[in-house]
C-alpha cells in the first residue's frame, strides 16, 4: 500500500518546524514503514526545508529501519535544494550506522 | 550592566563592542550611545535586548544625548524594552526600509509565523529569500531547543543597500552553549566550547555517531559554512568567548575553501570577554557573493561527510604490532 504525504500541507512552504517533523515521524512516517508500506513525500510546493528538519523526519527511519526506509521511503517534486539535504542525511546517517555498529 | 553603541557597530568590531560590556550588576542596565552618530549591527542590537530583558523594563534605560542616528534604535523597536519614551518623532511610513526589529520568538508556532511573515520584509530576491529563512529557521530552533530560557530568542535583522548585504541577529540568555554541550563533551572553557559547537557533528544531545532522532549537530557548521562561501562575517559570543569568522579576502579569485575544524578558518577568538551567560550568533550575508542555495549545500555537504567519515576511521580498532 501506497501512503502519500503531502509535505506543503504539514510544514508549509519553507519546512523549518521540527516539533512538525518529529510528529509526522513518529505517527505517520514509521508506522506506515514499519507495516510493509511505501511512504511518497511530496515537496510540490514546499520551496525548502532545514537539514535540522529533514534530520527530525527521517534520520530515525533509516537508523531503525535501515533497507526498509531506503527502499520503501521515497520523495516525489522535491527541489534541488531538498534533494541535497535529504541526500546529505542519507550519507551521514549510511556513515555513521557504520560507525556506531563497530563500537 | 552597561551597553555602549559606538560609531562603528558592525561585525568586524563586534569584539570591541563585547570588550565594552559591563556585565555587572544584572538587576539594572544603562545603554548610552556615541554622541555625534550610532551605527548598530542587529548583533549589537540583540544583545542588548537580552540584557534588558533580564534586566526587565522598569530597569532599563538609554541615558546620555542620543543623535539623531539613534532614530534606529527606536525603529528597531529597542525603546519598547527600556521604561524611558523615545524622543523621536516620526511618521510611520518612514519606517518603510528593509529590516526586521526586534523580535522575540518564544515557540515553534512563532518560529514559523516570524519566517513566513517577518523575512519578506527584507524584499530579498527569491533565491536570497531561501538563504535567509534557512538561517533564521536553524539558529532560532537551535534557542528554542537548547538554550533552556523562558526568554525565548531575539532576532533582528537588516538589509544594507549600499554594501548589498543582510545582516542578522540572534540572541537568547540561555544558559549558553559550555553548559549545553557539557553534558556530552566537557569543553574545557567556553572558547572550545564555540569551536566545538561549530564543528560538524557534534550536538549537545549525545556522543553518537548521526546523532539522535532529533538533532545532529550539523546546524552551526552550515551556517557557518555558508558565511565563509559568501565571503561573509560570523560571530558566535557566549560565556567568556568570542569567535569571529573573518571575511574571506575578494582579492582571491578562488571560492573560499571550507574546513571541518574551525581552528583552520581565518578567524579571531577571544576567551577573556565579559562572561555572558546566553549566546550570541550573527552573519553578515553578502548578496553579490550568494550562490544558490543549492550549490552551497553541495559544498558544504561534501566537508560534512568528511568530517563524520574521518572521526569515524579515528575510532576504528588499531592492528596491535609487536
Amino acid at each position: 500500500m501506497k501512503k502519500i504525504i503531502n509535505m506543503r500541507k504539514v510544514a508549509g512552504d519553507f519546512a523549518e518546524n521540527k516539533d512538525i517533523a518529529k510528529k509526522l515521524r513518529i505517527e505517520k512516517i514509521m508506522p506506515a514503514l514499519s507495516e510493509g508500506n511505501e511512504v511518497i513525500l511530496d515537496f510540490d510546493g514546499v520551496t525548502g526545508a532545514t537539514q535540522s528538519f529533514i534530520h527530525a523526519l527521517i534520520s530515525d527511519p533509516i537508523r531503525e529501519l535501515k533497507d526498509v526506509t531506503f527502499n520503501n521511503l521515497v520523495y516525489k517534486n522535491a527541489n534541488d535544494d531538498i534533494r541535497e539535504i535529504i541526500s546529505i542525511v542519507y550519507r551521514y546517517m549510511q556513515e555513521s550506522l557504520d560507525g556506531n555498529s563497530e563500537r | 550592566m552597561k551597553v555602549h553603541f559606538s560609531n562603528q557597530g558592525n561585525l568586524r568590531n563586534f569584539k570591541s563592542f563585547v570588550e565594552s560590556l559591563d556585565l555587572s550588576y544584572p538587576e539594572k542596565l544603562e545603554i548610552s550611545t556615541h554622541d555625534k552618530w550610532v551605527t548598530v549591527h542587529p548583533a549589537n542590537l540583540v544583545v542588548a535586548a537580552a540584557l534588558a530583558i533580564q534586566a526587565g523594563k522598569e530597569n532599563t534605560a538609554i541615558i546620555g544625548e542620543v543623535p539623531e542616528t539613534g532614530r534606529y534604535l527606536d525603529r528597531m523597536g529597542l525603546y519598547e524594552l527600556v521604561k524611558n519614551a523615545s524622543p523621536f518623532v516620526y511618521h510611520k511610513k518612514e519606517e518603510a526600509g528593509r529590516f526586521v526589529p526586534i523580535k522575540i520568538i518564544k515557540t515553534s508556532e512563532d518560529q514559523s509565523r516570524f519566517i513566513t511573515d517577518m523575512i519578506p520584509l527584507l524584499h530579498l530576491s527569491e533565491k536570497n529569500t531561501i538563504v535567509v529563512k534557512y538561517i533564521i529557521g536553524e539558529l532560532v530552533r537551535n534557542v528554542l531547543e537548547h538554550s533552556f530560557t523562558e526568554n525565548g530568542a531575539i532576532v533582528a535583522a537588516q538589509y544594507y543597500k549600499k554594501t548589498n548585504r543582510v545582516s542578522i541577529g540572534i540572541c537568547d540568555n540561555g544558559i549558553g552553549i559550555w553548559k549545553s554541550l557539557n553534558t556530552y563533551w566537557h569543553p574545557k572553557n567556553d572558547i572550545d566550547a564555540l569551536k566545538l559547537a561549530l564543528t560538524p557533528g557534534i550536538t549537545g544531545t549525545t556522543r553518537k555517531e548521526g546523532g539522535t532522532a532529533e538533532n545532529a549537530g550539523a546546524g552551526l557548521f552550515f551556517i557557518k559554512s555558508i558565511a565563509k562561501i559568501t565571503r561573509s562575517y560570523f560571530v558566535i559570543y557566549s560565556g567568556s568567548a568570542e569567535y569571529t569568522l573573518l571575511k574571506h579576502d575578494k582579492r582571491i579569485k578562488s571560492s573560499p575553501r571550507l574546513y571541518a575544524d574551525p581552528n583552520r578558518d581565518p578567524h579571531s577568538e577571544t576567551n577573556i570577554v565579559p562572561s555572558f551567560q546566553g549566546t550570541l550568533v550573527a552573519v553578515d550575508i553578502s548578496l553579490d557573493e550568494t550562490h544558490e542555495l543549492n550549490e552551497l549545500l553541495v559544498s558544504i555537504g561534501e566537508v560534512y561527510d568528511k568530517a563524520i567519515r574521518e572521526r569515524k576511521r579515528a575510532k576504528y580498532r588499531k592492528p596491535r604490532f609487536i
